[in-house]
């Protein structure tokens, strides 16, 4: 029998951003199993409902995550709305649905960026972010943050875009998709990426359903399922088609990844044509009482919102179902039978937003 | 602090229990637009090569040992920098039952970032402001540093 070792990973290790710690055990250099411990980036967030009042926590949902920031927000007050009965204005449904857009293009432009820099190809990571940045400019433009925007509340949105900042920002993205062709060239085609890539970390579609894999990870082994299709926001007026792949491996994620982008510039076009004039939020009243769900289609996967309210001024339970728990057990699996210098690239393709998953 | 950065000076990053937003900005600071990389500064993921230590988000019951961990690996002289107002404080999280507090509850912090999320003007503020605390301590090392 071949010698079996056990190889920490993690949590603090150059290619993660976030702590996730990994024993890997290890028969030379094939891995025969993955034993994650998490838990490093556990805040409890979830419990502040009973310290801030259902107004405040807009905030703090916020904060679940740093990436997908607007679209955490969103979930939650999407939810409260539920609870409320409200309907808001058309115009800041639209306004969030841009919003939502723009924050799928700049999480994806990270991710591919982290996947270059994963495989070494520094060059190309630095041209993911360059572009990133432009995004985030749009974002400070319209919201006055880069990352963290404050722009949700309960009823609407706190900033509305004026008509020639959204025919910018049109203009800026239709620079962006130029310049991503030449980036997707080299993703897409390139020798040296596509066999880091190819044949790695297969994921049949089978075994996607039967693991739950979420987002981007589960439409790359063939299963078409886009929480966006079932329409909150604006999306219910938008015309887009679901991006899948059956290649099921590592090099058919980051094809996702890439056309989602296009997707996502495409569905910025037709949000800001279709735009209505109007009012942006209206007043809520009262305190809450009820419960509801919703579901966002994040830039990882669908994540799942739950609020529980007993009409004072704190709710009873907030709850978030994120993508990225639903995809490490899928990666668990990738990760057996897999080669050790193969690893962080399996973890990446996840696309992990660890603070999310620990909250 | 002084005009020209006399050594390269390498940079830990460690993720306390951010919400990734003043991670990502991190890591902003390092690509094109803001480059922290022409001072000479690289990130590396190597604490054995780190003189500053760049901590985001508080600290909770899980991370404390990872966070002194990382801190006693480094060779002196070192600089923690607490980046964003969860390392400084806690910030929004200071009441959640996991959180014991900012990064100063565990190791000594020498530059407090504020900003939620840090921007990556005031990050690269701080890495600079570090830079003069690493010259003093450096000075102030028993029998001087090796020149
Ligand atoms: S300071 Fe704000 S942006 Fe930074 S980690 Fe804390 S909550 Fe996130």
């Amino acid at each position: 029998m071949a010698n079996r070792s056990v190889v920490p990973f993690g949590p603090q290790h150059p290619v993660l951003p976030e702590p996730i710690h990994l024993d890997l055990v290890l028969e030379d250099e094939k891995i025969v199993e993955a034993i994650p411990k998490i838990g490093y980036v556990h805040r409890g967030l979830e419990k502040l409902v009973e310290k801030r009042d259902f107004n405040d926590f807009v905030y703090i949902a916020e904060r679940t995550c740093g990436i997908c920031s607007f679209m955490h927000g969103m979930g939650y007050v999407e939810a409260m709305e539920r609870i409320f009965d409200a309907e808001i204005p058309p115009r800041a449904k639209y306004l969030r649905t841009i919003w939502c857009e723009m924050s799928r293009i700049h999480s994806h432009l990270l991710w591919l960026g982290l996947l270059a820099d994963g495989f070494g190809f520094e060059a190309l990571f630095y041209q993911c972010w360059r572009m990133r940045e432009k995004v985030l400019d749009m974002f400070e433009e319209a919201t006055g943050g880069r990352v963290i925007f404050s722009v949700n509340k309960i009823g609407g949105v706190l900033k509305d875009m004026p008509k020639e900042m959204l025919a910018k920002f049109v203009h800026n993205f239709n620079e962006i998709e130029k310049e991503l062709k030449d980036l997707t060239e080299v993703f897409l085609t390139d020798y040296s990426v596509e066999s880091r890539l190819r044949g790695v970390g297969i994921l049949t579609r089978d075994d996607a359903i039967r693991l739950g894999a979420a987002g981007p990870m589960m439409r790359a082994s063939g299963i078409s399922i886009d929480t966006r299709s079932i329409g909150y926001a604006a999306y219910e007026d938008i015309d887009f088609d679901i991006v899948t792949s059956n290649d099921c491996d590592s090099y058919a994620r980051c094809e996702v990844r890439i056309k989602e982008i296009f997707q996502s510039i495409e569905i910025i076009r037709q949000a800001v044509e279709k735009i209505p004039g109007g009012e942006i939020s209206i007043d809520i009243k009262g305190n809450p009482k009820g419960e509801a769900f919703t579901r966002v289609e994040q830039p990882r996967g669908e994540a799942i919102y739950y609020c529980r309210a007993n009409g004072t001024k704190f709710l009873e339970r907030f709850r978030i179902r994120t993508p990225t728990f639903a995809n490490l057990t899928p990666m668990l699996y990738t990760l057996k039978g897999a080669e050790l210098a193969d690893v962080p690239l399996l973890i990446l393709t996840i696309d992990p937003c660890i603070s999310c998953t620990e909250r | 602090m002084a005009t020209k950065v006399a050594k390269s000076p390498w940079l830990l990053h460690y993720d306390g229990s951010s919400c990734n937003g003043c991670d990502i900005e991190v890591l902003a600071c390092l690509t094109p637009i803001y480059d922290v990389e022409r001072f000479g500064i690289i990130n590396t993921g190597n604490p054995k090569h780190a003189d500053i230590l760049l901590i985001t988000g508080g600290i909770n019951t899980q991370n404390k040992a990872v966070v002194e961990q990382l801190y006693s690996q480094m060779p002196e002289p070192k600089v923690v920098c607490a980046v964003g107002i969860c390392a400084c404080n806690g910030g929004v999280f200071k009441e959640c039952y996991n959180i014991i507090g900012g990064v100063d509850k565990v190791i000594p912090v020498d530059v407090y970032v504020p900003g939620c999320a840090a921007r990556p003007n005031a990050i690269i503020d701080g890495v600079v402001k570090a830079l003069g605390v690493l010259e003093e301590k450096r000075k102030n090392m028993k029998g001087g540093a090796a020149e």
